[in-house]
């Protein structure tokens, strides 16, 4: 088990080092930087700059420079915000963990008590009607469902706030500023939730059907045990084993911030920021944002592989049979 | 559909073994060829009937319609701008006075081609470096999917939106862009399929008949082609149609941000862009309604399908 969880996490620093590689490249390749868009500096003073901000040196010698600073926790300067990127992100971030936090909490909720329902009532109406929802969820462009839900929740009928996080203006606190943040929040949160919750919906729905297949559910039926004991009891556990799995892969998502989502609802997320910095070619933002989330999503399937191997020890044992 | 003439050839030699006289008799009783029971269970349940119906809608709609249309797809007429939909203009007009029911069909054309080519382009080469690295194995295999892995760990839209400024950044024409936001969509395809064909490989090379065709001394292209290939096939049609939605979306998404297709090309997603302008979004539905329903309905359509065709093709997959 240590063994196993040394070696990957061994893999997951390599991985970590050759995607800080691939990133920077990609991003060093892009023609222009921040300062060539503006058209008012001489060209001494553009070089001038670039120098002092260390543009000027090949990209080999940068990306050891950038290296050795983010292994201190210098992610470099936002040129556009004047600010550090680590301040910059730790507010963003913030802003948009809440709402995916709140939207994850749902969503999986949701999943798990229709998933269950529609898979202990097969072929029901109501089960049919999941899969019907279900594909639409698979299907909706997320941009399209956040207009439409715009359109009709605060434009047509009023309830809601339009977007952004607080009203235009509003300088409330305590719990009156909650609140009103809790507002803007609905809308943007329940059409996470919708998207998430279908592939979810599917997969307990799935899960739970073959579970509830085995013997061992078979074998608790036949010594009587009641219908709810058995679906709850004995199947759900080991229907939810897998969904184990799932909590790693959403890991980046609870900080990544919805990009479309974020930016049709103008929530002061990580997305939008990632936007304007594309437009504003404020880099160093746009690559920590990237490096950041793929980080994540290598911590997180590391994770996943962890925690499901102390979880399912059957797992366990066919590691131990490989090495 | 190799593995359809194959099964398909394979029977009739049997059956003419069996009744050498009477051919008429084994052709009467001759089992439908494989594609077309596929086809016929296909199209038992209903849900995929009205999917394949909607499809070949959208798509004479998107390919065909254009022919009927007595508007261009540029064609400017600022007498008739933002008009609300009249007999003339069935979903009226945008701010330039194009007519917004041509453009939606021009714009299926292009969104419903690049779902499609960049499917096709991420199937090829997922495929053959999935098969290639599940067939050699060792340290092709390592190397292969060590990099597949470090694609699919950066977030999809963030790459996608880097390698799209990286086009803007370039100056790329409208026209060649289309192309290149096509090669962008199978960048970050191809290592999903390349590692599902490869999990498939892996087990299938341990299959009985392959090892018959290594006693047998048939050459590695033979093998690999003819008798692996083949039973890949299932797996990767069904991937193929669920791909081909992926594309039309994140498509749609790429030209919603203005990083995809660039007017004046129309997509639907770049007809959905005039949301972004409050007026339009407000006093003019008739603007982004259409196209978002457009995507909406032609990738319920395709997912419907793909699912309906894993059940039928996927026998093991056959759960509910």
């Amino acid at each position: 088990m240590l063994k196993y969880t040394l070696k990957r996490f061994g893999q997951m620093i390599l991985m970590m080092f050759l995607l800080s590689i691939l990133v920077f490249f990609l991003f060093a390749l892009m023609p222009g930087d921040f300062f060539s868009g503006n058209r008012k500096l001489t060209p001494t003073r553009l070089a001038e700059l670039r120098a002092l901000y260390g543009l000027d040196k090949p990209p080999l010698q940068r990306y050891f420079i950038w290296l050795g600073n983010v292994l201190h926790g210098d992610f470099g300067w936002s040129l556009k915000y004047n600010e550090p990127v680590t301040d910059l992100l730790k507010t963003y971030m913030f802003n948009s963990f809440i709402v995916a936090l709140a939207a994850m909490v749902i969503a999986w909720t949701i999943a798990v008590i229709v998933g269950v329902y529609s898979a202990t009532h097969q072929y029901a109406f109501v089960d049919k009607l999941v899969t019907v929802i279900v594909f639409a969820s698979l299907s909706f462009p997320s941009f399209f469902i956040g207009l439409l839900a715009i359109k009709f929740f605060a434009v047509d009928l009023k309830w809601l706030p339009v977007g952004g996080m607080i009203d235009t203006g509003s300088n409330s606190t305590g719990l009156a500023y909650v609140l009103e943040v809790g507002r803007h929040m609905i809308l943007p949160v329940l059409i996470l939730a919708f998207f998430s919750a279908g592939g979810l919906t599917r997969y307990f729905r799935s899960g739970m059907l073959d579970v509830l297949r085995l013997d061992f559910v078979r074998c608790a039926r036949a010594r009587g045990i009641k219908e709810h004991a058995v679906v709850y009891r004995h199947a759900l556990r080991n229907a939810l084993l897998p969904a184990i799995t799932l909590l790693g892969f959403e890991l980046p998502g609870l900080f990544s911030g919805a990009i479309i989502t974020e930016q049709i609802f103008g929530w002061p997320g990580i997305g939008p920021i990632q936007l304007d910095a594309l437009n504003a070619h404020d880099y160093e933002v746009l690559m920590t944002c990237t490096l950041l989330l793929s980080f994540l999503t290598i911590l997180g399937n590391f994770l996943a592989d962890v925690m499901y191997s102390v979880a399912d020890p059957r797992v366990r044992l066919a590691q131990k049979a490989e090495a | 559909m190799a593995v359809v003439n194959e099964k398909e050839t394979g029977t009739t030699v049997k059956q003419s073994v069996k009744q050498p006289d009477g051919k008429a008799a084994a052709r009467a009783k001759r089992p439908l060829p494989l594609w077309r029971r596929h086809l016929r269970d296909l199209m038992q349940v209903r849900a995929a009937r009205i999917a394949v119906f909607f499809l070949i809608f959208m798509l004479l709609f998107s390919f065909i319609g254009p022919l009927f249309s007595p508007y261009g797809q540029n064609q400017l007429n600022v007498r008739f701008a933002e008009q609300a939909p009249t007999i003339d203009h069935w979903l009226g007009t945008d701010d330039y006075g194009r007519d917004v029911l041509t453009r939606l069909m021009y714009a299926g054309r292009i969104s419903m081609t690049i779902g499609i080519a960049s499917t096709v382009l991420s199937m090829v080469l997922g495929a053959l470096i999935g098969v290639a690295s599940g067939y050699f194995g060792g340290w092709i295999d390592a190397i292969i999917m060590r990099f597949a892995d470090l694609l699919m760990s950066i977030p999809s839209l963030p790459l996608l939106i880097i390698m799209a400024a990286l086009l803007s950044a370039f100056d790329v024409p409208p026209d060649t862009r289309i192309y290149y936001v096509m090669v962008m969509l199978s960048v970050i395809g191809w290592p999903g399929i390349a590692r599902m064909i490869r999990g498939e490989v892996l087990s299938l090379r341990e299959e009985l008949y392959m090892k018959a065709t290594e006693a047998l001394g048939l050459s590695t292209r033979s093998r690999l082609f003819h008798h692996l290939m083949p039973n890949v096939y299932p797996l990767l049609i069904v991937q193929t149609t669920l791909s081909v939605a992926g594309g039309i979306l994140m498509e749609s998404t790429l030209s919603f941000l203005g990083l995809g297709v660039m007017p004046p090309n129309a997509s639907w997603g770049n007809m959905m862009a005039v949301a972004s302008n409050l007026m339009d979004f407000q006093k003019r539905p008739w603007l982004w309604i259409p196209p978002g329903t457009a995507v909406f309905v032609t990738v319920v359509c395709i997912n419907v399908l793909g699912d309906r065709i894993r059940d039928v093709v996927d026998p093991r997959a056959k759960e509910a």
